[in-house]
């Protein structure tokens, strides 16, 4: 009204449109089967055209009770159960348990056995780690560079296969070792399931094939200015949401936090070894990327410096054949390629554990999302999502 | 929004185009097929011979997927004026692969080397019942049990 | 011959060529991104280069069954792929591949393509609109903002052609391009007009071109990773056939444009008009598969732009450098 003047014309200088432009919101189900969810998530978004307001994450539609199948299952059948939890990189989860059963039983692990322990875990890390590299840019569009990753890892899980016989679930830690021989019976017995005869020459062609194919992904991913303009500045966790929601592995380093289970709990001789940590400062999209590329680095030069040193002896310790734990309770924890992933085992004697919590990577690793995602844009959090490397059966287990 | 389009993406195309004149690593899977590792895992054979119906696999199986029934036969003496002693025969020994995971604790813990790892995996059926191999048919699997591997010195 | 058995035999031929070019155009990036990719491709249907697989897929669309959502708008969603279609089929119809060889040498040339092209933004966002889907509207919003924003570099980039060759018909372009740019003693220098002057033309036009096709780098609308296909989620069958021929017949018919403007269409220099009759036609083709494999190798290798630095790409860059040229091309063309 005051936009009229003496002459009750309106100044256009005055006049000004007072209505304020309401719309709702919509409920958009980034439903249980979608592409780019990794497995069955179901994201529950409201978005505001495609700004999200608001997302909930709804997990559970894999759960397969791990859990309690583990109440019913003696200690070498439960092994074959957690192989499956997080299933790319499936040495690595079997190793905490076995580390936690054998510190309840007070066995010492012979040097060769941990020694091949590490070379495989390490290996199960690089295969998990690209994986990584090549699905996170099929995310984002580039469809290439998951069949250069794919053709290498081959050559790992050809690797892991020559040793344990299983390319995903090798189903080779024993407790007090690894599996020593080929059976139980007089003859299978002296067949001894050692690394076989070329497995050194062969891990170390495969290792200077994995470095190309970084190389290469460097140049086709990392260096690429359209990535960078996806990925930088999108999806960043300040260190103090990262340590309050429990984040961890990759994703907690490349916000900047200098944490590696591998320094700091001592399941496995990686004292021996000279490696880094990587740790980048952003915490954004592109250095959880980066971050996992140079681990992939880093593991490589581990398995070489491993070959170099592989002590000879035993693969496993003098258990008894059925196994019987003392009664007690543990939580041994491990850097899984995911991140943190702990057992706490319950054990009241007998063959089979009263308990086994399974504490995994990823189901701490999203319960960000919601944090993470509010203002963003549907393509940002596909990106994001992305970038924090999880599975469903590790969610869910 | 990074300024556009620069040395980036030029070497992303590099490799591309270089890709696109090497050969590439498709087998052809029915015309040409890989050969297995001799530990790979693909099938359990079984000597009929060495069981003696001990259970032990069939007890330790995660899945329970092995059936075992067998009987007690009486075997003479082997000299005269000797005791008559018992022995245990197989009647029936089946693994069912729809639910078999591969895991082998069967094959480790039979104290009687009765069962083998063979990496022979092409044996897919059109009916979930024909997954269920019988005496006969792990028997006939044992020929394709490879030698162990040499070991790394 | 009477009008129409004219008229008839013009369709034909130029459905004749375009269809087949466009399965070749799929077989080509069915190949070339399986090459690069480190695989084969197909192999098996039509013996071991696998020539048959774009028919067999045809086949195979064929014959399935004609859904309709029940939540969708059924004449508008059946629609859709025709008003797509139909926008992309209409340009065949001036675009010259030999000296005489053309449906219709309009005066308007460039003006009618860039048009009737426009005309297939119109079924995008029918599609996404009509199929009753979330993700196909956001698909369908994201398509009709990117196609709108397009347009303009695509058709200005263009205009500067027309300032070069001072007329809109695409004949007269070719022609234009024929034409010596400069003399070295007697002999004139003939240089199409990518070289002459059009660099950035060119590039305009191809990124431009790259988001009307909505590819990769530019195909949020259509994002397989997030939204599924976005607006062309809810379809299969016939009309999915008619999307996706759609969209290789738009990246004939698009490279297509661009070899004329800036590419020099069926001239190549030494030829006389004569041998140009027959031979015309295989440099336009050789000169769009050449374009159609660029637009295979950039799908392959690049990411996909976010929505919003996709606006941004054509609003602050694209459009103020297609202005700048068209500036650039008049004053050249003034002065010199």
């Amino acid at each position: 009204m005051s936009a009229l003047d003496a002459g009750g014309m309106v100044q256009i200088s005055d006049a000004a449109v007072s209505v304020e432009l309401v719309g709702e919101d919509m409920m958009l189900n980034i439903g249980p089967q979608h592409p780019s969810t990794h497995g069955v998530l179901r994201l529950v978004a409201q978005v505001d055209g495609e700004r999200i307001t608001r997302l909930e994450p709804v997990i559970g539609y894999m759960h397969r009770g791990k859990e309690k199948l583990a109440e019913v299952r003696t200690y070498p059948q439960i092994t074959t159960l957690i192989n499956r939890i997080d299933w790319i990189s499936g040495f690595a989860n079997e190793v905490p348990f076995v580390v936690a059963v054998e510190r309840l039983m007070g066995i010492e692990v012979p040097e060769r056995a941990q020694y091949i322990r590490l070379i495989l875990t390490e290996l199960t890390r690089i295969s998990n780690h690209l994986v990584f590299a090549s699905s996170y840019p099929l995310e984002l569009g580039a469809a290439t560079p998951l069949m250069y990753a794919f053709r290498e890892r081959e050559r790992v899980l050809d690797l892991i296969e020559s040793v344990t016989g299983g390319r995903f679930h090798p189903n080779f830690n024993r407790v007090g070792g690894v599996k020593p021989a080929a059976g139980g019976g007089s003859t299978q017995k002296n067949v001894v399931l050692d690394l076989p005869a070329g497995f050194f020459e062969a891990t170390l062609r495969t290792m200077d094939k994995v470095l190309e194919v970084c190389d290469e992904i460097d140049n086709l991913v990392v260096g690429n200015e359209l990535i960078q303009a996806r990925t930088i500045g999108v999806g960043v966790l300040p260190p103090e949401i990262v340590l309050a929601y429990g984040v961890s592995g990759p994703n907690m380093r490349a916000s900047g936090i200098d944490f590696d289970l591998r320094k700091h709990e001592h399941l496995l001789p990686y004292d021996d070894f000279d490696f880094d940590v990587v740790v980048r400062s952003n915490g954004d999209c592109f250095d959880r990327y980066v971050t996992r590329i140079e681990e992939i680095r880093q593991s490589v030069s581990i398995v070489r410096q491993a070959i170099g040193k592989i002590p000879s002896g035993p693969l496993r310790a003098k258990v008894p054949r059925v196994l019987k734990v003392p009664p007690g309770e543990i939580y041994v924890r491990a850097e899984n390629p995911k991140g943190e992933m702990g057992y706490y085992v319950v054990s009241q004697g007998g063959r089979v554990p009263y308990r086994v919590k399974i504490r995994s990577a990823s189901f701490s690793n999203i319960s960000v999302l919601p944090w993470v995602s509010q203002g963003q844009l549907i393509p940002d959090l596909v990106a994001t999502m992305g970038s924090f490397d999880f599975v469903l059966g590790d969610v869910d287990r | 929004m990074a300024s556009f389009p620069l040395g980036g993406l030029f070497k992303g195309m590099k490799v591309t185009l270089k890709e696109l004149f090497t050969k590439p690593v498709t087998v052809q899977y029915p015309l040409e097929k890989e050969t297995l590792v001799p530990r790979a895992r693909g099938v359990i054979a079984l000597d009929v011979e060495n069981c003696t119906v001990c259970m032990l696999c069939a007890r330790e199986c995660p899945d329970w997927c092995i059936y075992i029934e067998g009987h007690k036969e009486e075997v003479p003496p082997s000299k005269p004026g000797g005791r008559v002693r018992s022995r245990a025969k197989l009647d029936r020994f089946d693994i069912d692969y729809a639910l078999c995971m591969y895991c082998g604790i069967c094959v480790e813990v039979c104290p009687f080397d009765a069962l083998y790892w063979s990496p022979e995996h092409e044996y897919s059926e059109y009916r979930i019942s024909d997954m269920l191999h019988d005496k006969e048919r792990l028997t006939e699997w044992l020929e394709t049990v490879p030698e162990p591997p040499a070991l790394e010195s | 011959m009477s009008f129409t058995v004219e008229l008839l035999v013009k369709v034909v031929v130029v459905l004749a060529i375009a269809l087949p070019l466009a399965l070749v155009v799929i077989f080509g990036e069915l190949k070339v991104s399986a090459h690069m990719q480190s695989r084969v491709g197909p192999y098996f249907a039509g013996g071991r280069w696998g020539w048959a697989q774009p028919l067999a897929d045809a086949v195979k669309f064929m014959q399935k069954e004609d859904l309709v959502p029940s939540s969708a708008d059924a004449r508008v969603y059946k629609l859709a792929p025709y008003v797509v279609l139909m926008g992309t089929l209409g340009t065949f119809v001036i675009i010259p591949i030999g000296p005489d060889l053309v449906s219709r040498n309009l005066d308007l040339g460039l003006f009618y393509v860039l048009a009737v092209s426009s005309l297939s933004t119109l079924g995008v966002l029918m599609a996404g609109w009509s199929s009753g889907n979330k993700y196909s509207l956001i698909g369908g919003l994201r398509a009709g903002a990117q196609l709108i924003a397009y347009e303009l570099p695509l058709v200005l980039a263009a205009v500067a052609v027309a300032v070069q060759a001072g007329t809109l018909s695409l004949n007269g372009i070719v022609e234009a391009q024929a034409q010596p740019w400069f003399h070295i003693g007697d002999f004139g220098v003939t240089l199409p007009f990518l070289v002459s002057g059009q660099i950035i033309g060119f590039l305009i036009f191809l990124t431009a071109s790259i988001a009307e096709l909505s590819r990769i780098p530019f195909d949020m609308p259509i994002a397989e990773s997030e939204l599924t296909m976005g607006y062309l989620t809810e379809y299969s069958g016939i009309r999915f056939t008619m999307f996706f021929l759609g969209e290789y017949a738009g990246m004939v018919s698009l490279s297509a444009i661009a070899a004329t403007l800036f590419l020099g269409g069926y001239w190549l220099p030494g030829l006389s008009n004569d041998l140009l009759d027959w031979v015309g036609p295989l440099v336009v083709i050789g000169k769009v598969l050449l374009l159609c494999f660029l637009f295979i190798w950039f799908r392959w290798t690049f990411p996909r732009l976010r929505e919003d630095q996709l606006q941004s790409l054509a609003w602050k860059w694209l459009i103020p450098a297609a202005l700048v040229n068209i500036m650039a091309t008049a004053f050249f063309k003034v002065v010199f």
